[in-house]
This record gives structure tokens, C-alpha cells and sequence, in this order.
């Protein structure tokens, strides 16, 4: 028998095995993670929304299935998973961490989370997040910000905070995020976990809820590489209702990710650092750890080669353009004509007076923020200033991108210039904020993939440190290998992972010990 | 409102060219919607033909509809115009609650078709071309109904109801260039334009095209050039013109409207005006500049849609007769003068013409019930004939007359029978118990009858006066309350006096 303390802190690769031997249920499995979200979610707040019923019913009809021998439940049948607030869900309420979508349950899943129930995976609840994905450090989510598990006074990084903590928090094994310039790779980065931005279109936005179309990708957030992988694979592939889902078929990432652990994995492998992300100006440990993580890399076989990439210094100008300027569109539906918030003026009103003080009560701030710069950023007269060069500058990233490719393998860089922040130190600084996606963005500018993953943490304040590798447009299996051998070196170094050095967390109730 | 000011229609023309340009909706007749796998069938119970997407629900997404692109190739191909190797479509941002997401998705500067022209013929026989600018695809809004006004329109009411129903139905809509040199034709050219698109889009299939449901509907601009001036005039834009006499009527209504402000001093207002059919008048709508900003930009939420070469020929290979050409041939092939033929297309009527004789009747026949009876009942009803009957009734009405079941003027019972919604003209007949009688015994005791009370006029016959026998038949087909065939009348009545 196991004890719930070993259930949460298994890998989901690891605690699919246990589950297939039948040595744990997964109601045993799911009950450890909903214990567990009970003694430290008050604290961490990770989780809007936690579905203890449904997912010990859902438990409980995989033991069963188990138990009648179905030969069709697959991999990741019975492990417990969180998804972020941002995903449609039929059956719990989808707010997107905004006060306009308070307490609204969509009529369909999305797709990510239909397939998530087809591999009869067990949703535990909804994550926290920025509002509407705006934000770097999930203090712009309008139920309160969540918390870092390695020091509850700092963010856990945004927007996907709440799936970060919640998986680096150990409650749950791994998350579903989004990632529109950086929201899953950058609480990878500041909470030790891991995160990986799919190529775009490689997983569906069905059911997602739209921050910037072009710039909008589901992706994975776990402890391991492996785990990541598992997820993706089942996440991904077409999906029909999303026109710009590619129809390729993948190769297995969990594959990939296994590749990178046989010996011999990195030999010949060409890492491209690129010149303006090389770490130079930030955090000192944050420089420190990637400087040694390279060495790492190359002692392990593969060839570090420098890169220039002479656009990326505009992406985050190009970046704060394209995104409130669809944002601005794509947010134009919240107007409590047919879902969510209604807001009706003192002494009734026209229909325009109710949108209006709808979106004035239902919005927040940085919402309010983007939706003015992204309208204004349209306008006629300004849009080929505004809109229209940053497309511009958009295509030389890629252009970038494709020049970079074609003399390396991957490219590497920090995954964000500074480790986690404390809560409220940035929130009244929009540009601070904006800067911490400095070394994500561009993947996202030219939808190609990109993987977080913990290299250890800064010698200065002893927190998490992050490393992001990007790849080609489809060659997501490649980051895998690659994040999965330094993982393996990195693990050998530490004796084990990065979040088994992180600070035990008070636990709130007598929950979870059995 | 105070009847406005209008100019004589010969007289505003003296002093003003008129400049016309026209927008036309086409609803396509796809199965399902433009970007959504719900029924694309507008009516029945308010928002049931719907899907996520059509009501703009979070995280839901567009996906092109292959048909409705077919459709729109088609359309552009039998325009004439160049079908674009990659076009897409865009965000038309603007806030109005028939409009679930906020914006509506539309191609703008890279429309599916551009550049072509039609051919339409006036009543005369002239051939005017018509050139068109582009044709581009685009999804349609929900309905609103406002409730609490006295009117219907928005003005006064307390509430208004949202039915998502026709929210993202597949649209084309057909801009044309400004149009210049229609002169005092530009009424008629209007009406000939709308008629020819309808003739286009009933031929390829890709439309129920009745205006009167607003599958086809037309924004006609206008403005007024002062004679020698050079100078274009302000335009107004004039909707709601759900008929072919309407477009006609507003156009001419325009005219006079704006030459005669106009020639006071006065200057237009740009903007939508609103055409009523019961005053034919039109009234001030939104004012509409050029600078209203609409914030386009390319929906990322789509792809370019880029049709294979191969796609556009095997499309083009299957164009239906241009409209010209048929009327060329199905002039021919009917055997009817300049005049009649002219008469049949001058009516918008064609179609049901060409149907009707299709279905099996003869085609002068048909001509006489289509430009004759219906069209007057049609006029009286301020309708197109075509939404009174169908072709099928109508060829069904003519046989029966034909056989020898109804008398020309029995048949015309038959059709308001039809007109009523009482059934086919089979089952008006049997209803209404309005066939001829063809019972020989019944004829000759009416027959015998009506000689007894006018004693001389068998004698008359007898001396070869045989118009006398006129007067007994009008006494027996009165007696048979019309239903009896004169002619089988005057045979008998003859028969007796021999």
C-alpha cells in the first residue's frame, strides 16, 4: 500500500503504472490530490473551482472499467488532472478568472477537455488565472491571486499561474494551460515545473477561450518532462472545428521524451543561443544557472552555437500590439446579451447603456487596459502605423526564426529574466509586468513550439530557475528529447527533482493521512 | 411627417444625372450555415437553429462552409468576374445585439470575386452593362423585434427580442461600380439589374432568391451630379426594397426627393434611407459616413480561402446558360413576338413562364394566365405574382382548362381558389364544385328551356341567321352559373334547330 503522501508526489507517468497493476485505484489517487488541494489550497489558491464529486464518480467508474478488464482505457486511464479556468467545461463553471463569466457553465467542452475525458483522465477542477490570460503573475485574476508554493509572498507567474502551483504544489500530478506570450512556460519557470507551448494549430483551440486567435495555443504543465509529453499526446492532433488546427498526424511525444533519456541523446545536437536572449542583463542567477545549463548541454554532446536574431528585440512592442488588438475583437462578445454578467443601470436603460456597464462592472483593469489599446491600435488612420507593423515585424521574426533553424537544431534561451517576483511588486507597473515575457513571446509571434523546464534554483533568493527551448513549426518531439536529457543530467546532479527541495507547505486541515 | 417637396421625374432629370450603384444580398441555400454546422433554415420556433458558434459563445470557432464557397465561385464566375487564388475574410467590429460575437465575419479587401459585369436588358430591348466591382461572402445576423412601440421599430419600444436563427446564414453580397449613363433609365435599370442576379442565382441553384422573404435583398445608392457640373453628388443608400417594383419605385422616388432639395439650395444628408412600401416614400435611416469605423482587420480565427484552379473550371464547366442567352433561345423555342416575349421578361416572370410550360403547359397559355390574371391580382396585392402561385399550380390550371374541365373564366375561380390556399386547382374544383358541366342532358334541358321563352329564334337559325343563337347561349350558360363550355352550348343549340 501506498500512503497519499507518495500518491501526490508521483510522477503521472508513474502513477498511470501503478494504476495499470491495479497496485492503486484511482479513486485512492484521486482522493489523495482532492486531501491534498484541501490542507494547502487555502493558502496557495490555485484552484476557482475543485469538482471533488464528479471526479471521485468519474475515479470510481475507471476502477470499475479496470476491474471488468477494458482493453480500451488508455495510457493516463485514472490519473487525476487540473485544467485551466480559460478551458470550456460542461460541467463546471468556465470564467476565464474573469467577474463577467462568474459562475457560467458552457454548454460543450472544449476539445481538449472532451479528450481528456475519452482517455478517461479524472478533471479535479478549474486553475486560477490572470483574467481573460491577461497577466504575468495571476494577481490580475478577479478571485484573488494565487500564491507561489516555494514562498507564499510570490507569484507563481501568470497567466497560468494556478495550474503551475497547483501541479508544484502537488495538487495534481499534471494541468492543461494556455499559452498566448509566455502564460504556460513562465510559471513553469518561476514554480520549478515544467511547460511546454505547442506548435500552433499542433493542439485544438475549441473551447478555449479566446485571448489572441494568432497567438493562442493549449499546452501542458507538469513535474516531468515525460509528463508533459503524456498530455500532449493525448491533447493534440486535428481537430475539425478549428480551421487553423493543423491535419498532420504527430509522432509520439512520450516517445520523444523517452529518447531523451537513452545515452547519447544530445551527440551531435546543434543548440543555438540567440544573442539578444543570452541572459545577458538579467537576474544574476538566473544568468548563472543558464550559463551553467548550456555547459551541461554541451558535456552531454551537443554543439552551442551563437545566434542572431536581430527582430526579437521588437516582439514585445509587435507582441503588445497584435494581442490587445484581437483581444479588443475577440472580448466584444461579453456584453450580457446571451451569457454571463448583466449589469442594468440605475432606472433601466438602452441596450448600449447595459453592454456598457456590464463590461464597466465585469472587466478589470488590465482588461479595461488592453481593450482601449487594442481598439485604438485598430482604428482607421492608425491601423498600418500600429496594427500593420507589427505584423510587419511579426513576419522578420519568423524570417528570424527560419535563419536561426537553418544552422541549429534548437534554440535556447532563459525562460524568463528573473525569478518569481512578490506579489504586488509589479501590479501597478504594466510595462514591468509586460517584460517578464520578453524571452517567450517571439515562439508565439511565429507559432513555433517552445518547452520550459527547471535548471535549478538562484543562488540569491533560492528560488526556481527556468531554461526554454523552441524548435521548428512541428517539431514539438524534439524539445521533448532534448528537455527530457538535461532533466536527466540535472536530476542525476540534484538526486532527484528540482520540487523535492521545495519548502513543505503548512497543511490546513487533517486531511489526507490515511 | 410632412409630405415632402418631390421633383417632376422628367424635369429632375433635365437638371441632374443621376449616379446609381447597388449592393445585393444573396442568401445561399446551403444545408448548413456559413461557419456552423446548424441548419441553415431561417423561421420556426426563435432560436433553435443554433449552435455554439452562432450565438458567439466563448471559446467557439468559425469553420468555413465548403458548399457556401462553391456557391460563391459560381456566382462569381457567372458575374464575370476573376475569382481570387487566395482571398480571406475579416472582423467587421460594431456593437449591436442581433450580432452574437460583436463582429461579423466578412471578407473586405480580399473579396472571393472581383471585377466583372452583366448584361441587362431594359423594356425597350436596350442592353446595358452593368459593371460589377466584387462579390463577396459574409454571414447574416439574427433578428430583433421590438416590442412596446407602436411602430415595430426600435423608437418607443420597451424591449427587444433576439432570434439567432438567421445568425450566420451564408451571405454573397454583389457590390457593383458606380454607374453612370442609366439617365431616365435608372429606375427601370434598377429593376432590370435586381431581376437579372435573381434570373442568375435561381439558374445556378444557390438561392430560394424571394425577395419578399429577404433571400435577395438590395441597397440602392443614388446620388444627383448637377448637368455639366462634373461633381458627384452626396448618395443616400435606400433599404428595405423588398420587391422589383419597389427598387424601381425608391429609385424614382429618390430622384425627385434629392432634385428637389436639391434645386432649393438644400444639400443630402448621407445616409440609409428606409423605403415603405404602403406610402412609397422613403425615410431618413442611420447616418452613414465614410469614415464610420468598423476597426477591419484579417479574422484570425481563419484561414485564406485559396480554391484549386481545378476547382474554379470544373465550376465554371458547369455554369447554367447566361441568362441572355437562355431568353434568346427560350424566345425561339416558344414561338412569341418581340412584344409578348418582351412582356413576359418586363414582368420578372420568366422563370415562372419557363417553369409553367417545363411542367407541361402550353407556352402561350401560360403566357396569357402569367402576364394576365395573376399579374393583375398580384399588382392589386402589391406582391411579385411569383410568391401568389406556382408554376406546377399554374400548368395544372391550364391543363384543366385545356381538357375541357374548366371554361376560361371558371378557371379563374380556380385560381383565387388557389390564390386562398383552398389546395390544387384539382382540389379547388372539387371543393368549389366549379367544373364544367359536360353532361349533355342537363345542357339540352337549359337548352330547351331557354328556347321555350324565346320561341323565334330556332326559326331565325333555320334562316341562317345563326348569331341568333348567341342569345340563347348566354341564357343557358347563365342558368349553368358559367359552368358549361359555350362552345358545346352552341353546337346543341344548332343541333336543335335542324
Amino acid at each position: 500500500m501506498s500512503t497519499a503522501n507518495d500518491l501526490i508526489h508521483l510522477p503521472a507517468a508513474d502513477l498511470a503504472e501503478r494504476l495499470a497493476s491495479g497496485d492503486v485505484s484511482s479513486v485512492e489517487a484521486t482522493q489523495a490530490h482532492l486531501d491534498r488541494i484541501e490542507a494547502v489550497d487555502g493558502d496557495v489558491h490555485a484552484y476557482l473551482h475543485v469538482a471533488a464529486d464528479a471526479a471521485l464518480e468519474r475515479a470510481a467508474e475507471v476502477d470499475r472499467l479496470r476491474a471488468e478488464g477494458d482493453a480500451g482505457l488508455g495510457p493516463l486511464a485514472g490519473v487525476p488532472v487540473a485544467i485551466k479556468d480559460v478551458l470550456c467545461t460542461l460541467d463546471m463553471p468556465s470564467t476565464a478568472g474573469s467577474r463577467i463569466l462568474e459562475g457560467w457553465v458552457p454548454p460543450y467542452d472544449a476539445t481538449v477537455v472532451r479528450k481528456l475525458r475519452e482517455a478517461h483522465l479524472i478533471p479535479l477542477g478549474k486553475t486560477n488565472m490572470d483574467e481573460f490570460a491577461m497577466g504575468s503573475s495571476t494577481e490580475h485574476s478577479a478571485y484573488g491571486p494565487t500564491r507561489n508554493p516555494w514562498d507564499l509572498d510570490r507569484i507563481p507567474g501568470g497567466s497560468g499561474g494556478g495550474s503551475a502551483a497547483a501541479v508544484a504544489a502537488f495538487e495534481a500530478p499534471f494541468a492543461l494551460g494556455s499559452d498566448t506570450g509566455g502564460s504556460i512556460r513562465q510559471p513553469a519557470a518561476v514554480t520549478g515545473s515544467v511547460g511546454v507551448k505547442p506548435t500552433y494549430g499542433g493542439v485544438s483551440r475549441y473551447g478555449a477561450i479566446a485571448l489572441a486567435s494568432s497567438l493562442d495555443q493549449v499546452g501542458p504543465v507538469s513535474r516531468t518532462v515525460l509528463d508533459s509529453a503524456l498530455l500532449h499526446d493525448v491533447i493534440g492532433g486535428h481537430d475539425p472545428r478549428d480551421s487553423t488546427s493543423i491535419p498532420d498526424t504527430w509522432p509520439s511525444m512520450a516517445d520523444a521524451a523517452r529518447a531523451g533519456r537513452r545515452e547519447g541523446a544530445l551527440d551531435g545536437m546543434r543548440i543555438g543561443v540567440v544573442k539578444q536572449l543570452n541572459g545577458e542583463g538579467f537576474q544574476a542567477g538566473v544568468t548563472q544557472r543558464f550559463t551553467e545549463a548550456l555547459t551541461m548541454l554541451e558535456g552531454a554532446g551537443a554543439e552551442i552555437v551563437e545566434v542572431d536574431a536581430p527582430h526579437f528585440e521588437y516582439a514585445i512592442a509587435a507582441y503588445y500590439l497584435i494581442l490587445p488588438a484581437e483581444a479588443s475583437s475577440n472580448l466584444a462578445k461579453f456584453d450580457s446579451v446571451r451569457f454571463g454578467l448583466r449589469v442594468n443601470p440605475a432606472g433601466g436603460g438602452t441596450v448600449e447603456q447595459v453592454m456598457a456597464a456590464t463590461r464597466e462592472a465585469g472587466f478589470g483593469p488590465e482588461v479595461k487596459r488592453r481593450i482601449i489599446l487594442g481598439t485604438y491600435a485598430l482604428s482607421a488612420g492608425y491601423y498600418d502605423a500600429y496594427y500593420g507593423s507589427a505584423q510587419k515585424v511579426r513576419t522578420l521574426i519568423q524570417r528570424d526564426f527560419d535563419a536561426a533553424f537553418g544552422r541549429v537544431d534548437v534554440l535556447v534561451t532563459p525562460s524568463a529574466p528573473t525569478t518569481a517576483f512578490r506579489l504586488g511588486e509589479k501590479l501597478d507597473d504594466p510595462m514591468a509586468m509586460y517584460l517578464n515575457d520578453l524571452t517567450t513571446i517571439p515562439a508565439n509571434l511565429a507559432g513555433v513550439p517552445g518547452i520550459g523546464l527547471p535548471i535549478g534554483l538562484a543562488p540569491e533568493d533560492g528560488l526556481p530557475v527556468g531554461i526554454q527551448f523552441m524548435a521548428p513549426a512541428r517539431a514539438d518531439a524534439r524539445l521533448y528529447t532534448v528537455g527530457a536529457a538535461l532533466e536527466g543530467i540535472l536530476e542525476d546532479r540534484w538526486g532527484g527533482p528540482l520540487l523535492s527541495q521545495a519548502p513543505e507547505l503548512a497543511v490546513a486541515t487533517a486531511g489526507g493521512t490515511n | 411627417m410632412a409630405k415632402p417637396e418631390l421633383m417632376d421625374f422628367d424635369k429632375a432629370l433635365e437638371l441632374y444625372e443621376p449616379v446609381l450603384g447597388f449592393e445585393v444580398h444573396v442568401e445561399l441555400n446551403t444545408a448548413t450555415k456559413m461557419f456552423s454546422d446548424a441548419p441553415n433554415f431561417f423561421g420556426g420556433e426563435p432560436n433553435t437553429n443554433i449552435t455554439p458558434v452562432d450565438l458567439g459563445l466563448p471559446g467557439s470557432l468559425p469553420v468555413v462552409n465548403e458548399q457556401a464557397v462553391r456557391y460563391s465561385i459560381s456566382l462569381g464566375l457567372a458575374l464575370g468576374c476573376s475569382i481570387a487564388e487566395s482571398s480571406r475574410f475579416a472582423r467587421k467590429n460594431y456593437f449591436y445585439p442581433d450580432l452574437a460575437k460583436n463582429y461579423q465575419i466578412s471578407q473586405y479587401d480580399e473579396p472571393i470575386a472581383y471585377r466583372g459585369s452583366v448584361d441587362v436588358e431594359l423594356e425597350d430591348g436596350r442592353s446595358f452593362t452593368i459593371p460589377i466591382e466584387r462579390a463577396h461572402m459574409e454571414e447574416d445576423a439574427g433578428k430583433l423585434t421590438h416590442v412596446g412601440g407602436s411602430t415595430g421599430r426600435i423608437q418607443g419600444a420597451e424591449y427587444s427580442l433576439v432570434d439567432y436563427n438567421r445568425a450566420g446564414v451564408p451571405l454573397v453580397e454583389i457590390v457593383t461600380d458606380i454607374i453612370y449613363g442609366a439617365e431616365k433609365d435608372a429606375p427601370e435599370l434598377a429593376k432590370a439589374y435586381v431581376s437579372t442576379i435573381r434570373d442568375i442565382v435561381i439558374a445556378l441553384g444557390i438561392s430560394d432568391a424571394r425577395m419578399e422573404r429577404g433571400n435577395l435583398r438590395c441597397d440602392a445608392n443614388i446620388s444627383l451630379s448637377p448637368r455639366g457640373s462634373g461633381i458627384l453628388g452626396t448618395r443616400t443608400e435606400t433599404k428595405n426594397v423588398n420587391s422589383l417594383r419597389s427598387v424601381e419605385r425608391a429609385i424614382r422616388y429618390e430622384i425627385q426627393r434629392q432634385a428637389a432639395i436639391l434645386s432649393a439650395g438644400g444639400t443630402i444628408t448621407q445616409e440609409t434611407r428606409h423605403w415603405h412600401e404602403d406610402t412609397g416614400r422613403t425615410s431618413a435611416g442611420r447616418p452613414k459616413s465614410d469614415a464610420d469605423d468598423y476597426r477591419y482587420f484579417p479574422e484570425p480565427d481563419l484561414l485564406p480561402v485559396q480554391p484549386s484552379a481545378e476547382l474554379i473550371e470544373e465550376l465554371r464547366a458547369a455554369l447554367p446558360e447566361a441568362p441572355a442567352l437562355r431568353r434568346r433561345r427560350l424566345k425561339g423555342e416558344w414561338g412569341f413576338t418581340d412584344l409578348e416575349f418582351r412582356d413576359v421578361v418586363n414582368s420578372g416572370l420568366l422563370n415562372e413562364l419557363a417553369e409553367t410550360v417545363a411542367a407541361g403547359a402550353a407556352p402561350q397559355a401560360a403566357r396569357k394566365w402569367w402576364t394576365g390574371e395573376i399579374a393583375r391580382l398580384a399588382n392589386a396585392a402589391g406582391v411579385d405574382s411569383s410568391s401568389l402561385v406556382t408554376p406546377q399550380q399554374v400548368a395544372e390550371l391550364i391543363e384543366l382548362v385545356e381538357a375541357g374541365t374548366l371554361t376560361d373564366r371558371l378557371a379563374r375561380q380556380v385560381l383565387e381558389g388557389v390564390i386562398a390556399g383552398e389546395g390544387s386547382p384539382a382540389e379547388v374544383v372539387e371543393k368549389r364544385g366549379l367544373a364544367v358541366v359536360s353532361d349533355d342532358t342537363a345542357l339540352l334541358a337549359a337548352i330547351d328551356e331557354a328556347l321555350a321563352a324565346q320561341p323565334d329564334v330556332l326559326a331565325k337559325i333555320r334562316d341562317g341567321k345563326v348569331q341568333a343563337a348567341g342569345a340563347v347561349i348566354g341564357a343557358v350558360m347563365k342558368a349553368m352559373r358559367g359552368q358549361a363550355d359555350a362552345a358545346r352550348v352552341r353546337e346543341l343549340v344548332l343541333e336543335r334547330a335542324q
